[in-house]
């Protein structure tokens, strides 16, 4: 072993658990300064309280903008996970002409800057005559959605036997009852996947709402109006420290499903060779 | 895993390889394809499509005039303050692309090499801050850098500075590191995937023939790690130049970006052609720049073989 590569091996980890330690601190102060008594944001801490955390519930345009953002973020969950189906399954299931082109435009928000894409929704809808409202909301974050939705799903329909299908073709089970009863169950983890990445993305997408709302605002919105006032600065920490727990959790068990899914696509592998 | 699926997809066509069988599968997967891809047309190409007619117009108040002009070009490349703005966001996407992916490397190397039985664990890791609501993300390094900002009485606690120092908030350099912690998952992941492809026979092979660690990094490992890499830069490099979150909350009136510009023609001027114009020429410039980024990058890597 040479001495380059002990030191290599030396300093990774460090900087690894640095690297960490960077992602962390900063996202780590909004729990913390929810809690503080102070409104501004400093240490030494002033005292502990909870009192930003029960004011939340009683701030109607707060649950409004929630109810709104759980709306938006089911829509848009449900009707990029079936477009993406569609489209996965297309992709990673037959061969036809234009296949990668197609592919390349449904994946281009992704890197389209976000603004753009708004405002140039915007003025379509507009000219459209559409009034803005949740369901242009909608409309924008099915439009992003897709990209990631797509991402999981191709993974999760690439990883299965196609030979499971053909048997079941073979033993005489119509187009649709093979999808049923043989692809969907082994796709399943990755639509709930879909659907919970999506969700997640809906609820904390920022720049496309902000452009395509209308007077009914969603959560990041919201968020948005109140960071003007100094003084609603805690109360944001708190509904942040709250989204962010949620959105841990949802991932965690998108996660745990993907997994899952992984596990199960390498064990029929391994039961079929 | 595209190539595993084209290559699952050949072997399938070969199996079919009778005429009229290849053409129904043709015809079932556009059949498939199409409710995604007429909402993409739809949502996203017709919308470009209107953005770049309204460019070529003028707006007079509320009414669109629709003769062709030049004209919001004129505009948007030499009246000084939108080429400012444009110059500083791409200086802002270049630093901030750069920084991020030469932060992201090491831990993306890391991972693939030395993670062990981990590495799913340590990206679930790296994932979860980026899904905190990127507002509040910008709003925590406001509070880090802020007069009385942790970064600020953290120093005056240890004696370094005696009075909070207000050159930390409202300039470029807060919004390059708000940027560079906020997409600093976009750029392990993709480098981390093209790592975790390296055939591991090939650094073997090098390290037969003689290659230390250091050469054998520099002409084997990080070559192949290439398309990661440029991903990651372009993945950053866009956002970046789309975003007036982070220049409005942290970096005050030094770090307006061209995207604050697109934003107030659309809402407060009220000048859709300009503001289409902007966008038209922010996508053109953006789509340069990553295209000269690639290139470079491959020449360079074309040079250490």
């Amino acid at each position: 072993m040479s001495t380059v590569r002990r030191l290599l091996a030396g300093w990774l980890p460090v900087y690894a658990f640095l690297y960490i330690a960077f992602l962390y601190l900063p996202v780590m102060l909004l729990p913390i300064f929810s809690l503080n008594t102070a409104a501004a944001p400093r240490f030494p801490l002033q005292g502990l309280t909870l009192k930003w955390y029960q004011d939340l519930p009683r701030t109607p345009a707060l649950l409004e903008a929630a109810w709104n953002s759980l709306m938006v973020g089911v829509a848009a969950a449900l009707i990029s996970t079936v477009l993406g189906i569609c489209a996965a399954r297309a992709i990673t299931r037959y061969r036809f002409p234009g296949r990668r082109p197609i592919n390349g435009l449904i994946m281009a928000p992704l890197v389209l800057p976000e603004i753009i894409v708004a405002v140039s929704l915007l003025i379509v809808l507009l000219q459209l005559g559409l009034e803005l409202s949740l369901l242009t909301v909608v409309l924008g974050h099915v439009l992003i959605c897709i990209p990631y939705s797509m991402t999981v799903l191709t993974a999760g329909f690439d990883g299965f036997d196609r030979s499971l299908e053909e048997a079941s073709a073979d033993l005489g089970e119509t187009a649709f009852g093979t999808f049923r009863r043989v692809t969907l169950p082994m796709v399943a983890p990755a639509i709930i996947s879909s659907l919970l990445v999506s969700f997640t993305i809906s609820l904390d997408e920022f720049i496309l709402a902000f452009f395509l709302t209308g007077t009914d605002v969603t959560l990041p919105v919201y968020i948005w109006s109140q960071l003007r006032f100094a003084g609603k600065l805690p109360g944001v920490l708190a509904l942040g420290t709250l989204l962010l727990v949620a959105s841990f959790m949802l991932l965690s068990f998108a996660e745990i499903l993907r997994r899952r899914a992984e596990r199960r696509t390498r064990m029929t592998g391994v039961a079929i060779a | 895993m595209t190539a595993v699926a084209e290559r699952s997809a050949e072997v399938s066509a070969s199996r079919f390889r009778r005429g009229t069988m290849l053409q129904s599968e043709s015809a079932q997967g556009l059949a498939l394809i199409s409710p995604t891809l007429a909402f993409a047309l739809v949502m996203l190409v017709v919308p470009i499509i209107v953005v770049i007619a309204h460019s070529f117009w003028t707006q007079d108040y509320l009414t669109i005039d629709r003769t062709f002009t030049l004209e919001q070009y004129r505009i948007a490349l030499t009246e000084p303050i939108y080429r400012d703005l444009l110059l500083r966001s791409l200086f802002v996407a270049l630093v901030v692309s750069t920084a991020t992916v030469v932060l992201a490397y090491p831990i993306a190397y890391f991972i693939p090499f030395h993670g062990g039985r981990h590495k799913s664990l340590w990206l679930f890791l790296i994932t979860i801050p980026f899904w905190t609501s990127y507002l509040l993300r910008v709003m925590s390094w406001k509070v880090v850098l802020g007069f009385n900002g942790v970064l600020n009485s953290g120093l005056m606690g240890l004696g370094v500075i005696d009075q909070p120092s207000t050159a930390f908030l409202y300039n470029t350099t807060a919004v390059v590191i708000t940027l560079t912690h906020a997409w600093a998952a976009f750029a392990v992941l993709p480098i981390f995937v093209s790592l975790e492809k390296v055939d591991r026979t090939l650094l073997e092979a090098a390290t037969d023939l003689g290659d230390g660690p250091l050469r054998r990094f520099v002409r084997v490992t990080l070559p192949l790690s290439l398309p990661g890499v440029i991903s990651a830069i372009l993945i950053v490099m866009i956002p970046t130049v789309g975003d007036f979150v982070t220049p409005k909350l942290v970096g005050g009136k030094d770090g307006v970006m061209i995207a604050t510009a697109i934003q107030v023609q659309f809402g407060k001027g009220a000048n859709w052609p300009l503001g289409a114009a902007l966008s038209v020429t922010t996508m053109a410039v953006v789509t340069a720049m990553a295209a000269a980024t690639v290139l470079l990058l491959r020449g360079l890597a074309r040079m250490a073989r």
